[in-house]
């Protein structure tokens, strides 16, 4: 079974929601970055959102933005990324994993062999930011030959032919905006209305965990009483790292303390 | 689904987040809507005659062209109000913000034309805009930050990334995707994301259809060739799109070739020919061997952006259109000479396209008509270029 679909399976039936914690790859060096990932995971982190650092950011806010600036001012490049990803595969065979990040990395390093590359270190699945669905056709196949799974957003403004197409073509999670916008812990998320998660189970799309302005267990646990499969939050995650660049032992018993608060907001009832 | 091609060839697209796809494709139905609706068309050519002095005028350069066989035509855009031929496109762009019931317009500028042509536009219709300018932009263009805030627009300088004009493009359509219910992306050239090339075509031919006319008064015939400066082309696809379907006239794109294009310094993407996708469109554009795009350099602020529009990229493949590249140095004697022979004063983008104008006239061996469109003045130039002349003029 994929591991996306055994997690949910396993958070199913312990009556639990998915927590998943968003850091770039390589912030705020390779080093600090498999500490802070491994941290993450040992704190109770159901999946892992990872980002490859990018020059030109357009659906991120400051935050995020700042954590590729500090990745590429230490010169991380996608194959870093790959090496950071491999170490913890193999560590950790059962998490999922998925990237987020921008299409001009994959165009230029081939999309087929990024997706391979992708595949050979252990990612589960793939969501470029800047590739909506009425471009994601080409990405989707190349996908499903390399046993990546391609994430598909469902935005608060989507159509209801858009929501019948991600119907059709999501797998392992669909990520769902809580709001419009960049990503940011600054503006704080939308709890969708159960209108819009009605119609995500009517047009059965991939389970969807909630994205964008999370940072407080309050909202992880209003996203899964809302109908969400679970929540991600990436800014406020960043934001500790940010915080402590200085200290490292300081830094990890931060994110250690936020992700098991997060993590514990998941349990339903 | 869309109901335009989104594309050239393979170039172009909509390499968007999901979120903005809905205010693209309001975008799309509105500039159909406009270009079937009268009104709307009666409007806009109505402001582009009676409030920013079109047609422009087609003067044939007198002292400029030594070779007899030469005939030097120069489109002047740099007569249209605003300075600029950015205008008409602006022009267009803000009506359709209106038609759309928004109130507000996000726009992006580099050398500052954009920004003006926005911020008259918005003054004029009564629209309230905000316009992102890389900060180090803010400082070398400094009076047409004033000329901005004079018309009651916002200027926002960026200081993300390399503080141009990708950083500006980049923090507009950050602004965008959060308010794209009350505003829209007044976006300055023919890149982007679909419809934004297409429209910003279509907004601009009006150059080249006045061109086409005004030479065959003239002259009786279709020039030779009609040459353009290229940052991402929008007063170089105004010039075009009318003469795409006459293949004897050459269509000439002029880059930047900043301080050589085989140093790191420069903006010429077609020219140096590398593909990926920037700002939403797949297109040339600067990039490493990871796919990290470059910072792009020029003199002119308004050609330094590291992309092209992706109309651009495909007439280039096909062969339809030819691109050159011309370095600071010839740009600047370009725009001297312009001033020193014509008594006109060129923007620093257009004077890419006049340097290699001259070229071609120099070396023309038959009987040659060429058009230059002269996209701006160079008023707005002139504390940059003082301080790189001083006193070598």
């Amino acid at each position: 079974m994929a591991r996306y679909e055994a997690m949910f399976e396993r958070l199913n039936d312990a009556n639990q929601g998915a927590f998943v914690p968003f850091v770039m790859l390589g912030d705020p060096d390779a080093e600090t970055s498999l500490a802070i990932i491994r941290q993450l995971i040992l704190s109770g982190a159901d999946a892992l959102e990872l980002g490859i650092p990018y020059s030109d950011p357009i659906a991120d806010g400051p935050t995020i933005q700042g954590a590729s600036i500090r990745a590429l001012e230490k010169k991380i490049t996608p194959s870093d990324c790959f090496a950071i990803i491999k170490s913890i595969r193999e560590e950790f065979p059962e998490v999922p994993i998925g990237l987020l990040l921008y299409s001009n990395l994959v165009l230029k390093r081939g999309v087929e062999t990024f997706y391979q590359d992708a595949h050979a270190v252990g990612v589960d699945s793939i969501l470029i930011a800047d590739v909506p669905l009425r471009e994601a056709e080409s990405f989707i196949a190349v996908a499903e030959q390399n046993n990546i799974q391609q994430i598909l957003i469902a935005p608060p403004n989507a159509s209801d032919e858009t929501l019948r197409t991600i119907g059709e073509k999501s797998s392992g999670y669909t990520y769902l905006l809580g709001r419009a916008g960049v990503t940011g812990a600054e503006t704080a998320v939308e709890i969708p209305a159960s209108e819009l998660i009605n119609k995500l189970t009517q047009y059965h799309v991939a389970p969807p965990l909630l994205g964008f302005g999370i940072s407080t267990p309050e909202q992880v646990k209003s996203a899964i009483d809302a109908g969400a499969a679970g929540a991600i939050s990436g800014s406020a995650t960043v934001n500790l790292i940010a915080a402590n660049l200085d200290d490292q032992t300081v830094m990890l018993a931060a994110l250690d303390q936020f992700v098991r608060s997060m993590k514990a907001a998941t349990v339903k009832g | 689904m869309n109901k335009l091609d989104t594309k050239f060839g393979e170039y172009g697209g909509m390499y968007v987040p999901e979120l903005l796809i809905p205010a693209l494709d309001q975008l799309e139905q509105a500039f159909l809507d406009a270009q079937k609706d009268d009104s709307f068309q009666a409007e806009f050519m109505a402001l582009l005659k009676d409030y920013a002095g079109r047609p422009t005028a087609m003067t044939l350069s007198r002292n400029l062209v030594s070779n007899p066989k030469v005939k030097l035509y120069l489109k002047r855009e740099d007569l249209l109000h605003g300075g600029a031929h950015k205008t008409n496109q602006v022009l267009g762009q803000a009506l359709l913000t209106k038609r759309m019931g928004k109130s507000e317009v996000i726009a992006e500028t580099g050398a500052g034309q954009h920004g003006v042509a926005t911020a008259l536009a918005c003054a004029l219709l009564g629209l309230k805009a905000r316009i992102y300018m890389g900060a180090k932009d803010v400082e070398r263009q400094a009076p047409n930050v004033f000329r901005m805030r004079l018309m009651g627009a916002e200027v926002i300088p960026v200081n993300a990334g390399s503080g141009t004009l990708k950083d500006a493009v980049n923090e507009a359509m950050r602004d965008w995707s959060a308010n794209y219910d009350k505003a829209h992306y007044l976006l300055g050239t023919a890149a982007g994301p679909h419809p934004f090339p297409t429209i910003v075509r279509e907004y601009h031919r009006m150059i080249g259809e006045e061109t086409k006319a005004q030479i065959l008064e003239k002259e009786g015939r279709l020039p030779d060739a009609v040459v353009a400066c290229v940052g991402g082309g929008s007063n170089a696809i105004g010039m075009f799109a009318d003469f795409i379907d006459d293949p004897s006239v050459r269509l000439i794109g002029v880059e930047p070739a900043g301080k050589g294009i085989h140093t790191s310094e420069h903006g010429a993407a077609i020219c140096t020919g590398s593909k990926g996708i920037l700002h939403g469109a797949y297109s040339y554009i600067m990039q490493d061997s990871d796919g990290q795009i470059e910072e792009s350099y020029s003199v002119s602020a308004g050609l330094d952006y590291p992309a092209v529009g992706p109309q651009h990229a495909f007439l280039a493949d096909t062969g339809r259109a030819e691109y050159v590249a011309v370095t600071d140095e010839e740009a600047l004697n370009a725009f001297k000479l312009l001033a020193r022979k014509e008594g006109i004063i060129p923007a620093l983008e257009s004077s890419h396209a006049l340097a290699h104008a001259l070229n071609m006239a120099d070396e023309a061996e038959d009987e040659t008509i060429i058009v230059l469109n002269l996209s701006g003045r160079g008023d707005k130039d002139l504390g940059h270029v003082i301080n790189i002349l001083g006193d070598d003029y």
